[in-house]
């Protein structure tokens, strides 16, 4: 029965932060398309079960790197919303200052090392934060988040072959959302993903990225082996990403159908299917869940207020932090 | 005072700091027992390792990226990258991501790694291996580049790189390697940004870098046979760069030339003399000359490549004729 609550309050959790992520775009959205936000950004929603699966078991110290499409991570790694829309909306109270905007979130306060706008530029971060571990002795473990497009980027095949020949403790997280950019996967990754992992003796798994349990249960085991030295590991996680690449990605049918996106957001959706799983086995009931979901639309609602009306960057920030000790004019 | 090669002076401050900080380890191809085809590492891995002298596959673009990672999570690494033309394979890990991170994460993160590397041709290996590529670094924000001109410098210098916060590229001259100068036997780190006056002089002030500095010295004793006496600034590091010191030196010759072993166009060379140009041109008696390399790939032939690069000769002659005013005629 112990254990049984102690999930309980694991799973809600977990509810609750896919829901996070959830309210987070559709909020980043609408602050897109009513021009209230600068630049561009890429949405995060329908991929929300292998963020918060996989940072559900990691701890404050461990590390991530995450990506372009970032905002889901750096939520389920421990973010709040209100310095989230501050840097979305390049304010002085941003994770960054203001200075980096949704392509480069950092949250080095809960082990998240930066999302990056470069397809694959944070893959070899990952592996020498992972290296850095292993060297100094401590325990903890870097996860690696990157799409399916960036499989095609020769940089993880070099450091995948330093991180299996060095046992580093890092688990590389293809979240294969079916689309390199505009471009389906089929078109761009010959052979299997994960077979390539296996071609440097990494073990490699594959699993269902819309199902948050089988996501965790798979992240716990390998997270526990690899602070016991077992590692590195490679996941293939299968998802799908309902908006297009970035939020101007509006008119997308020359290369992906409505029909396929109303089958996934309608069947597969991670949310409502975990929560639908909660209901049926007693773990919460609907007005439970509902309240859950008010509450954070409520936290997101409150954040970009106050992002809105916070104060910009004073200009005197322009030249400081290019080096940490000199500014330049 | 003893007198060391710059390989050993090299070595023996990469050894003080590995004892002084166990944070400090050095990655890249061929550098432990191998200790580079330079031997510039020769006995560190029996000191430190292979824990902290790692080896790695010939995969520069993974090793810097990793170097990055390690160096945001508490770690110090020297990089060694075996030729300074492999900068171009290294690019996106050392601009976009190095140079970047204290920036973009609003000075949440830090990257605190050296790049070691090395520049100089006339070693008869063609355009892939003789490169002077610090002009390219130097344009990056983010990143620290220091070139020494001795053994001496050489110490000092990647000392303070290594224990510098930011991104720092060093430049070794790869002909330098086995060249012998004073090295005193106590500690000592040579500060960024100051630039050293060489040699005094008062009629023209030459700002030379690493490799060039020789050649500015050697020129001097023949502009010294005509009655030409040549300041020699050498300004240590790029980023930053001494300026003052320059301006005060051109401001009292009032003539100013420029010996920089990278391509001329758009390099150290131009970057200087215009610095030099917008902030002295009412002190100046001649137009501020540059002498880079030429905007060649380094050819392979000794016969052409020796015509590539800049010589005491192609300096004293350029000192003479903008010491006579004879640039015109020249030209």
């Amino acid at each position: 029965m112990n254990a049984r609550k102690t999930n309980a309050e694991a799973y809600l959790r977990m509810y609750r932060q896919m829901v996070r992520i959830r309210v987070f775009e559709d909020n980043a959205n609408q602050l897109y398309l009513s021009a209230k936000m600068p630049g561009l950004t890429h949405m995060y929603s329908g991929q929300e079960a292998v963020a918060v699966g996989i940072c559900e078991v990691l701890t404050r110290d461990d590390k991530i790197t995450s990506t372009h499409r970032g905002h889901g991570h750096c939520v389920a790694k421990g973010a709040e919303f209100k310095e989230m829309f501050c840097e979305l909306l390049g304010r002085a109270e941003g994770y960054c200052g203001g200075k980096g905007g949704s392509m480069h979130i950092a949250d080095q306060s809960n082990g998240n090392l930066g999302a990056n706008a470069i397809v694959g530029g944070s893959m070899g971060i990952a592996t020498g934060a992972a290296l850095s571990a292993k060297r100094l002795g401590r325990k903890d473990v870097t996860v690696c988040f990157f799409g399916d497009g960036a499989t095609a980027q020769g940089l993880l095949y070099e450091v995948m072959n330093m991180a299996a020949l060095w046992k580093l403790p890092v688990i590389y997280a293809c979240e294969n959302n079916g689309y390199s950019e505009y471009t389906k996967t089929a078109e761009i990754a010959a052979g299997s993903l994960p077979a390539r992992a296996e071609a440097f003796g990494i073990e490699a798994f594959k699993v269902d990225g819309q199902d948050v349990l089988a996501v965790n249960k798979l992240a716990e085991r390998l997270v526990a082996r690899c602070r016991k030295g077992e590692g590195p590991f490679f996941i293939q996680l299968d998802t799908y990403r309902y908006h297009g690449h970035h939020v101007g990605d509006i008119n997308r049918e020359y290369y992906r159908s409505k029909d396929e996106e109303a089958l996934w957001k309608t069947e597969r959706d991670p949310i409502v299917n975990f929560g639908r799983w909660l209901a049926a086995e007693g773990l919460a009931t609907p007005e439970e869940l509902a309240s859950i979901d008010a509450e954070v639309g409520a936290e997101a609602g409150a954040a970009v207020a106050y992002a809105l009306a916070a104060p910009f960057p004073d200009a005197s920030q322009v030249g400081r932090h290019v080096f940490t000790d000199m500014i330049v004019a | 005072m003893r007198e060391i090669t710059l390989s050993k002076a090299v070595n023996e401050a990469i050894a003080e700091e590995m004892r002084r900080d166990p944070s400090v380890f050095l990655i890249g191809e061929d550098v432990a027992e191998a200790g580079t085809p330079f031997k510039v590492l020769s006995g560190l891995v029996e000191e430190f390792g292979t824990d902290r002298i790692i080896d790695t596959p010939i995969s520069e673009p993974g090793f810097m990226g990793l170097a990055v990672g390690a160096a945001m999570t508490g770690s110090r690494p020297i990089v060694d990258l075996m030729f300074g033309d492999f900068l171009f394979l290294v690019m996106d890990q050392l601009c976009n991501q190095a140079a970047k991170a204290h920036y973009m994460s609003g000075g949440k993160l830090k990257v605190p790694l050296v790049l070691r590397t090395n520049l100089g041709a006339t070693r008869r290996s063609a355009a892939q291996h003789s490169q002077s590529l610090h002009a390219l670094v130097a344009h990056i924000p983010g990143l620290k580049v220091a070139l020494p001109s001795s053994a001496y410098e050489a110490k000092g210098l990647l000392k303070t790189a290594i224990r510098d916060d930011n991104p720092v590229v060093i430049f070794e001259d790869k002909l330098m390697y086995q060249e012998k100068a004073p090295v005193p036997e106590e500690e000592y780190l040579i500060p960024f940004g100051k630039a050293e006056v060489l040699r005094p002089g008062r009629d023209i002030t030459i700002v030379a870098t690493s490799s060039m500095v020789q050649v500015a010295q050697k020129a001097a004793v023949l502009l010294e046979r005509d009655g030409i006496a040549a300041e020699i600034i050498d300004p240590r590091t790029i980023v930053p760069l001494d300026m003052e010191t320059i301006l005060a030196s051109v401001r009292r010759t009032g003539r100013a030339m420029v010996v920089d072993e990278g391509h001329q166009s758009f390099g150290v060379t131009a970057e200087i003399a215009s610095r030099i140009a917008e902030r002295a041109f009412y002190h100046l008696d001649a137009p501020v000359q540059r002498i880079g390399a030429m905007d060649v790939p380094v050819p392979f032939s000794p016969v052409l490549e020796d015509m590539t690069v800049p010589t005491p000769e192609s300096v004293a002659e350029r000192g003479r004729l903008t010491v006579r005013g004879e640039l015109f005629h020249a030209a």
